[in-house]
């Protein structure tokens, strides 16, 4: 393809390729300092017109790769960056074979993985990012990789999707040169990526050992708490977490019975970040 | 990387692959991911010495071929057990086939609906015991629905409500518009059972419907892979008694001969496969056209020659159906 | 119902791991994963290998749990086991 670049993100490598120019160089800027592959890549991404005169033409990128989904609605040139990311999504949901892929976020504190599960809406991406920048090392805001042999987290150290309000929150807390650019307009509202800091880049090969599953929820008002979880519970909000549990089979099971089994789980409730924040600091105390 | 020269070497002469670059290895990833044909190139390159990363990914793709076997052969039991009431012969075609008889084509083969075949009279019959095994429709639709019922070899498809998984049911292996007519009841008569009791097509037929799939049912997308479960199935059967003779034999009755005459010859052009020169016959000009069909796929997995595919489709439709009906046809879904 | 027999597949496909009363169960031979509660995990110990009809799964299960009047119910469960092919009629 005309354009390309490799990217190494934790354990997983992509070769990403597009017939325009603007998707990688924003891809390249944001994920400066990443390390190139140093073998084959597990997986290719391509942005491709839709039809060839789509190329000029109002420029629609068709998100396809080893993985493609038939009904994938192309996007505007515009958000050409976020096409690669999903483009990378896409195929860690589809193809990724190797970890149990949940749908979470993960940070490390002295070799101990706290994993935060929740619909989109939670918070759990954006308090991922904060505690990241507070004293914790970001593992991942969307993927979290266990390893069906030993029961680790591996980092999946992408750049944090922030969408609305969470955009505000970080630039408070983050200098400006680790942020892309701001897409507007985009399916899910205004988003702006945020490359993690050089502790969480330089680590990224580096899995961790889950101590405690938190399920966070965010509501306006919502009075903070901490509720217990039932451990069926537990497992089926992980499985319908999980885009791959059914492809693994046994391992897969197996992975996720352990997981369950052995890691506490809580669930909070909470109306602002801090209050946030609070919580997860008693319960690290508690539990980690 | 201009075509899938590269997967068809890897699969052709294994060790061909432990002189690849990490480019190339990606490459070659790509384009066997693309052409289907990602697990059975795992199980191919099994043993050698090759990078940790590709052992990885190849291991990977075992383990995912292993799961896909499994699945796909647990929905031909759950069709055996809702169909078992009935007493009707049920084959199953193609991939299911292939791991269900344990023949080396299956090995880390990819999977998509399950296929079978019963007998024309028994079909409706078996629609009903399957809509009350938990199958329903995958689509509401009269005409779609008419088409497949007066024209096509196969019911609607069917989707489990709980398991989603598809399922087509044949009555035979062309559509009822297509120029040949294999003898459905032949294939039927000459199947093999399995200890489950489901049926599988005999070896000679396995090979005329896999070659009819490849050329007569398609546009040839996929047709590497299809073409792959021909040159392993040719290395398995060809030590056999009499087999190609009985390969002739029923090509001829199915009225494929043509269809496995050039299988034959892309199988040992393509894979190198051993082929009987007599029932091979002589090559014929459009083979290299199919030849360069089947390796339209670059390096980024896409797919190349624009134009010979374009030409190959229209071709799969005029196969399928005469003008006038084709006519028919592409004028009802324009106007959907 | 009365003499329908019915099967489960022996309990060497069967893995299980208890969740607080719930019970993840893993079928090898589909690779599905099913929660279930009692009586599911009692009636599929009954059934493995051995194939048995309606009264005879109930003087089986009597022996360790207090089955009275709960064949009906147990013919709802048997239902739900056998559409979710975990048990099948032999």
């Amino acid at each position: 393809m005309r354009h390309s670049h490799a990217l190494q993100v934790g354990p997983v490598a992509f070769r990403l390729g597009s017939e325009w120019r603007q998707p990688i160089e924003a891809l390249k800027q944001l994920y400066a300092g990443y390390p190139a592959p140093d073998g084959p890549c597990d997986f290719t991404v391509r942005l491709e017109a839709e039809t060839p005169w789509r190329r000029w033409l109002r420029p629609a990128v068709a998100i396809r790769g080893d993985y493609t989904l038939p009904d994938a609605v192309p996007m505007a040139l515009a958000h050409g960056l976020l096409a690669a990311e999903m483009g990378m999504n896409l195929q860690m949901a589809l193809g990724q074979k190797r970890y149990l892929l949940l749908h979470a976020s993960s940070v490390e504190r002295d070799g101990k993985a706290l994993l935060m599960t929740g619909a989109s809406g939670s918070g759990k991406s954006t308090l991922s990012a904060i505690l990241g920048e507070q004293g914790w090392r970001f593992m991942g805001d969307e993927f979290a990789l266990l390893d069906m042999d030993d029961g680790r987290l591996h980092p999946f150290p992408r750049a944090v999707s922030l969408k609305n309000q969470a955009v505000l929150v970080l630039e408070e807390i983050v200098g400006g040169d680790r942020f892309g650019p701001v897409l507007r307009n985009t399916p899910k509202g205004t988003i702006r990526h945020l490359r993690p800091n050089e502790e969480a880049v330089a680590r990224m090969r580096e899995p961790a050992r889950p101590v405690l599953i938190l399920f966070p929820q965010y509501g306006r008002g919502l009075q903070a708490a901490v509720r217990p979880v039932g451990q069926a519970e537990i497992f089926v909000r992980l499985t319908q977490a999980s885009t791959n549990y059914v492809a693994l089979g046994e391992p897969g099971y197996g992975a996720l019975c352990r997981l369950v089994t052995g890691t506490p789980a809580r669930a909070i409730d909470y109306s602002s970040t801090e209050a946030a924040l609070t919580l997860i600091d008693g319960l690290w105390g508690e539990f980690a | 990387m201009r075509d899938a020269a590269l997967l068809v070497a890897a699969l052709r002469e294994p060790r061909s692959a432990e002189r690849l670059g990490a480019g190339e290895w990606t490459s070659l990833i790509s384009m066997a991911r693309a052409e289907s044909l990602m697990g059975s190139l795992a199980y191919r390159l099994q043993g050698l010495a090759l990078p940790e990363k590709v052992e990885r990914l190849l291991e990977d793709a075992r383990n995912d071929a292993e799961q896909v076997r499994r699945q796909a052969l647990w929905e031909a039991e759950m069709a055996r057990r809702a169909l078992a009431p009935l007493g009707v012969p049920v084959l199953l075609l193609k991939g299911t086939a292939y791991a269900a008889a344990g023949v080396s084509a299956g090995l880390g083969r990819s999977i998509g609906d399950l296929d079978i075949l019963v007998p024309r009279e028994s079909l409706g019959k078996v629609e009903t015991a399957l809509l009350g095994a938990g199958w329903e429709w995958v689509k509401e639709d009269a005409y779609d629905d008419l088409y497949y019922r007066r024209w096509m070899h196969e019911l609607p498809p069917l989707i489990h409500r709980e398991r989603d998984r598809m399922i087509d049911v044949h009555h035979t292996i062309l559509p009822l518009t297509a120029r040949s007519t294999p003898d459905a009841s032949a294939l039927i008569a000459d199947s093999v059972s399995l200890e489950s009791g489901l049926r599988v097509l005999s070896p000679p037929d396995m090979i005329v419907h896999a070659a009819a799939h490849l050329f007569a049912d398609g546009d040839l997308a996929g047709g590497l892979r299809n073409l792959w479960d021909i040159d392993r199935m040719l290395r398995e059967f060809r030590t056999r008694d009499g087999f190609w003779s009985s390969l002739g034999d029923r090509a001829r009755l199915h009225q494929l001969g043509r269809e496995v005459s050039r299988a034959l010859r892309l199988a040992e052009d393509l894979y190198g496969t051993p082929v009987d020169r007599r029932l091979a016959g002589r090559r014929a000009s459009f083979d290299r056209l199919f030849k360069r069909r089947l390796l339209a796929r670059n390096g980024w997995g896409q797919t190349t020659d624009k134009p010979l595919r374009l030409a190959f489709y229209a071709r799969s439709h005029w196969l399928r159906m005469p003008p006038l009906m084709l006519a028919r046809h592409l004028w009802t879904k324009a106007r959907k | 119902m009365a003499g329908l027999s019915y099967i489960a597949d022996d309990e060497s496909l069967v893995r299980k791991v208890e969740l607080d009363g719930l019970t993840a169960l893993f079928h090898v031979p589909s690779g599905m994963t099913h929660i279930v509660a009692p009586p599911a995990p009692q009636i599929l110990e009954a059934l493995a290998g051995r194939p048995a009809d309606l009264k005879e799964l109930v003087r089986r299960l009597s022996r360790n749990f207090d089955v009275d009047g709960a064949e009906s119910a147990l013919a709802a469960r048997l239902d739900e086991l056998e559409a979710a092919g975990l048990v099948s009629r032999p």
